[in-house]
């Protein structure tokens, strides 16, 4: 064996020899890393069976089911909501008669932070990046006609995430669908929002206690939801790399599983509800490498760190989502081609469920017509491609091998360092991880501006332009509608049930040993509004201060 | 033109949390030798008017990617202009559909830069447009 690896490298060292003045001529292709050519030398000390081993089986850097694609495509779950509640129960209805198999639902920031449509803080954002909710009565609308039985649910929601479940049991029950019926995922993943997202209410101990509070009700009550989406798609957004992507965001996991077990919960009893949620990005085999690294890193962690005795628990499942901040303004339609290129990462890598985003996105929201190319892309990549037809089809591959081993090596280093530092609530206290992103958003740009980096269409191949017309438009009317809704829903429910349920909530909050669920869920069925069950809480909570170090 | 610093505020009015933008151009600024303040999320327009009178600021430079800026930029300058900073540069930037951007102008933002500016621009068009 040791001759054959003898007999390579003195192939390898002739080949550079004789590359590398033929490769000098090529300036223009100098910033790239120094290796060109992967061989067996680069993946000698991986070990089939320990380090790749096969689908659904530990590390499951391979995949987390044993069939993958060849049991079921992955969710086509395409992110939607603008608007009214009216409007998006449209687009959802819509997206479900195109062959999407999953719901998305994306929120007004009001919504994501816990403010009602008439407070004057939401003045010119409601409605305009999601669909405002604002009670029980606008769930109700926007899911309405579609049954909570058979579809699967994700909500783009964190700091209320308890408060949007809450509203999606009620609703569910008013269908005559039991809590144990439900599908689909919540984001509630605050220490993202600190480090990246920025749609934070409270400090982060009390959301901790948010979190953990709906870990433990779900276990019991709503056994089939993802209780949390643990997401590296925004750090990557806010410009992290790929290994920063994966190990802040396994740091983010270690500390909500930390919390939990310190709440008394069995490791097992929730771990196979965890979720994550990761970025395709632009450089194809780099992502791959980076959804298998991510799925080794966290069944490690798992299995030696927190001693999960559950195969699930250590199973990294994951959402995918194209990344928004690739697409161009310039020559839109391109993005349409990066976006099947991320699509084919994605696959490759082994997800389960995946929102690809629409060419039009670096400009307003989407149109109708672009997300229906949007979702074509990614039954194009499913059922022509034959990318989803054999397993983790890039194992083996030197280069893949390699830079799998190489992105979970950078990310083991981040997250000994963030263990050093005391975790992630303390790394994101002291600002260390908002800076290692920042940097890296700034190297970016500056790569971009210098040329080291090429973006076609925005500093290559550029072209004069027209503005783009047709782009969606949000009715400027909506805060106005969202306000009548909202007054018409207080003057006709019980208020005397609404205070008793607030102040019961407000009791239970100052209890640090109660669970919270219950009591949102009491305050939502008699149509207390989200700002006045987050009025509440952040009376009792207060709420966080960032502090940002340019 | 560059003995005195120009002094630049960086503000994110609204709700959206997405600041990668508006921290890379305060960066930016700042390594072009531009004093640069960064307000932080979730400012009021009042709260940035107040921000650019106590700094004592040549330029406000706005960054929204929700959607919003309709409302909200022309709120910015309607309230600096009314502490009396008459000749305070108001940009802003962000995810910007071209037809909103000539009622910007006429609002009072000197200029909108969209997606895949580069730095460099912005730091020009700032050196060509402030008064000092």
């Amino acid at each position: 064996m040791s001759t054959e690896k003898e007999k390579i490298q003195a192939e390898l060292d002739a080949y550079n020899a004789s590359v590398e003045k033929a490769t000098a001529k090529f300036p223009e292709r100098a910033h790239l890393p120094e290796q060109r050519l992967y061989t067996p030398l680069d993946i000698k000390d991986t070990d089939y069976a320990d380090d790749i081993s096969f689908p659904g089986v530990y590390p499951y850097t391979r995949g987390v089911q044993p069939t993958m694609y060849r049991g079921r495509f992955w969710t086509m779950r395409m992110y939607a909501g603008f608007s009214t509640a009216e409007e998006s129960n449209k687009r959802y209805r819509y997206l479900i008669e195109s062959g999407a198999s999953g719901l998305s639902c994306a929120f007004d920031l009001p919504t994501q932070i816990g403010y009602d449509s008439d407070d004057p803080i939401s003045e010119g954002e409601v409605g305009k990046v999601g669909v405002a909710i604002d009670s029980l009565a606008d769930m109700e609308v926007l899911f309405d006609k579609i049954d909570l039985g058979k579809v699967s649910t994700s909500m783009t929601i964190n700091a209320p995430a308890s408060v949007l479940l809450a509203m999606y049991i009620a609703v569910g029950e008013k269908q005559g669908v039991s809590p144990d019926q439900l599908k689909g995922t919540i984001q509630n993943d605050i220490l993202k929002e600190y480090s990246a997202r920025g749609t934070y209410i409270f400090p982060p101990r009390p959301s901790m206690r948010l979190i953990t509070n709906i870990f433990e009700y779900c276990s019991k009550n709503v056994p089939k939801w993802n209780t949390i989406s643990i997401s590296g798609y925004h750090i990557r957004e806010a410009g992290s790399t790929a290994s920063q992507e994966i190990a802040f965001t396994i740091s983010d996991g270690i500390a909500y599983v930390e919390a939990a077990i310190k709440a008394g919960l069995d490791v097992d009893a929730f771990a196979g509800r965890l979720s994550f949620f990761w970025n395709a990005h632009n450089n194809l085999l780099e992502e791959v490498a980076k959804f298998r690294a991510s799925r080794r890193i966290w069944a490690k962690v798992m299995k030696e760190r927190f001693h999960a005795k559950k195969e699930k628990s250590m199973k990294l499942r994951f959402h995918t989502q194209t990344a928004g901040s690739m697409l161009t303004a310039q020559q839109p339609n391109n993005n349409i081609v990066r976006v099947a290129l991320q699509t084919a990462a994605a696959v490759m890598g082994g997800t389960q469920s995946l929102h690809t985003n629409s060419r039009d996105e670096a400009l307003a929201l989407p149109t109708e017509e672009s997300v229906m190319v949007a979702l074509r892309t990614q039954q194009i990549v499913a059922y022509e491609s034959g990318l989803a037809d054999v397993i983790d089809p890039l194992a083996g591959s030197y280069y893949v091998e390699a830079m799998t081993n190489k992105i979970e090596a950078e990310a083991w280093d981040y997250i000994k360092k963030i263990d050093e530092i005391g975790g992630a609530v303390s790394a994101i206290e002291q600002g260390y991880i908002q800076k290692e992103i920042q940097d890296s958003a700034y190297k970016w740009q500056m790569d971009v501006e210098s040329g080291a980096k090429t973006i076609v269409g925005v500093n290559k191949f550029q072209v004069e332009e027209k503005p783009v017309e047709g782009l969606l438009r949000v009715d400027a009317s909506v805060g106005e509608k969202q306000k009548g809704k909202l007054a018409a829903m207080k003057a006709k429910r019980d208020n005397d049930a609404v205070k008793k349920a607030l102040a019961d909530l407000e009791a239970a909050c100052d209890d640090t040993n109660e669970n919270l669920m219950p009591h949102i869920l009491n305050a939502v069925r008699v149509y207390a509004t989200l700002g006045e069950i987050c009025g509440v809480m952040r009376k009792v909570f207060g709420e966080y201060e960032a502090h940002t170090n340019l | 033109m560059m003995e005195k610093h120009i002094r630049v505020l960086v503000a994110k009015p609204g709700l959206d949390g997405h600041d990668r933008g508006a921290k890379v151009v305060a960066r930016a600024l700042r390594d072009a030798g531009f004093e640069v303040i960064y307000t932080g999320l979730r400012q009021t327009p009042e709260q940035i008017a107040e921000a650019a009178l106590q700094e004592d600021v040549d330029v406000v430079a706005m960054s929204i990617l929700s959607g919003a800026h309709p409302h909200l930029f022309p709120k910015v300058v309607e309230l600096v202009r009314a502490n009396g900073m008459k000749d305070t540069l108001i940009i802003g930037g962000g995810v910007i559909p071209e037809g909103d951007i000539p009622a910007l102008k006429k609002a009072g933002i000197a200029e909108v830069f969209t997606p895949g500016t580069p730095t460099g621009d912005i730091v020009e068009f700032i050196k060509t447009h402030v008064k000092k």
